[in-house]
């Protein structure tokens, strides 16, 4: 009974084992706050939190230390990828899904970026788009949603959907970018000159009413400091 | 794929490298896994953080690897990480040093208390996260974590580091 209680004891507790995420910043909100109404009332637990911090910090550290690989290792990866069957490389439409996610998903750490960084990004979401829809106008194969009958992309004629020049706030985190993207069904078409991203909203064409309505709606936006329409 | 290796291919070598211990078959792993992800991309539903995806495939390949090597070779690694018998004054200065104290006994954690210690610290993780990439329980992360601090704040007090906890 004793060995059971001496053992019950030396259990840590709820909040004590979620120090380490919450000196990471990656619990949720809820959790969070419960960690931090713990810590300012617990001097016990707020000097294993200071323990915390100095592991997290010297852990970043030592994997900092660590480098990188060589050309060697992307290199033997591209030629295999090459010597790869033609039929495998279908998963690349597979990616351009799962896109934004991707860049919604990045680290709380990641996602403290300067505005110049959340440019390139965004580029870099732009390229593999582009590269995703160039490479299947190639490709021989046939996926189930796209007929190589039909352009890989549609010319821009009278019938295009609206786009708009949009500069960003300077202290934009990228997952907000990437809400704001998804919830216009937006994506970057080119950027970023002079801080100006150019932006395709939906996929059919709007009038103009339509057109001056969401210019307006998106100069709204707390993270978008100017939205210009393009001709 | 170019982008995608650009993006996590240095996180991915770092955890490769910090299970393996050995540079070049850390170079060999991310080869393997962003091929796995070239071949499998049509699988991934997005119903994890990419870099989560990357991290599952990661482990899995670096401890097959690891199974190809013979444990006595890991165990006199690990020990050495920690009784570098290097003591020369300098050496001696800076494990009085808390950092460095603190670098090395991460060092030389067993892969188990690394691998979680990573995945929390430098690739934050949440728990979820870490449940999936380790393929354990979520209160097995927490209770692995907490142990694997504490076996890191005995690892300190036998070099002479007393931080108070626990």
């Amino acid at each position: 009974m004793a060995i059971t209680k001496k053992v019950l004891e030396q259990q840590p507790g709820d909040i004590e084992m979620l120090l380490p995420w919450h000196a990471a910043g990656t619990l949720n909100a809820r959790d969070a706050r419960r960690v931090d109404e713990a810590l300012a009332s617990d001097f016990a637990l707020a000097r294993q939190y200071a323990v915390i911090r100095e592991e997290y910090a010297e852990t970043i550290l030592l994997n900092e230390s660590l480098g990188a690989p060589s050309r060697r290792a992307m290199q033997k990866l591209f030629a295999a990828i090459d010597a790869e069957p033609p039929g495998k490389s279908s998963a690349r439409l597979s990616f351009s899904n799962g896109v934004a996610g991707f860049f919604a998903r990045l680290s709380p750490r990641t996602l403290v970026w300067s505005a110049t960084l959340g440019a390139l990004v965004l580029l870099l979401q732009a390229g593999v788009i582009g590269t995703v829809l160039v490479k299947s106008q190639t490709a021989t194969y046939h996926t189930a949603s796209l007929s190589t009958d039909e352009p890989g992309t549609r010319a821009l004629g009278p019938e295009a959907p609206p786009r708009a020049l949009v500069r960003f706030a300077s202290d934009t985190r990228v997952a907000d970018i990437t809400a704001l993207l998804d919830s216009y069904q937006a994506s970057i078409i080119d950027g970023a000159k002079d801080g100006l991203f150019l932006v395709q909203f939906g996929s059919k064409p709007m009038t103009k009413e339509e057109v001056s309505s969401l210019m307006s709606r998106l100069q709204n936006e707390k993270i978008v400091n100017l939205a210009m329409p393009t001709p | 794929m170019q982008v995608l290796y650009g993006r996590h291919h240095v996180r991915v070598f770092r955890f490769g490298l910090r299970l393996v211990r050995d540079e070049q078959l850390a170079e060999d792993l991310i080869s393997e896994v962003f091929l796995d992800v070239w071949r499998q991309a049509g699988k991934f539903e997005g119903r994890s953080a990419v870099s989560t995806w990357l991290l599952a495939i990661t482990r899995f390949k670096a401890l097959s690897a690891l199974r190809r090597r013979k444990d006595v070779e890991l165990e006199d690694e690990a020990a050495n990480a920690i009784e570098d018998g290097s003591d020369n004054p300098e050496v001696a200065a800076q494990k009085k040093d808390t950092s460095e104290a603190l670098r090395r006994c991460l060092t030389a954690l067993s892969p188990e208390h690394r691998e979680i210690i990573d995945l929390v610290y430098y690739h934050e993780k949440s728990v979820e996260e870490v449940a999936e990439i380790v393929g354990i329980p979520e209160n097995t992360v927490k209770t692995r974590l907490f142990y694997a601090r504490k076996k890191l704040a005995e690892l300190l007090k036998a070099t002479g580091v007393e931080r108070g906890w626990p």
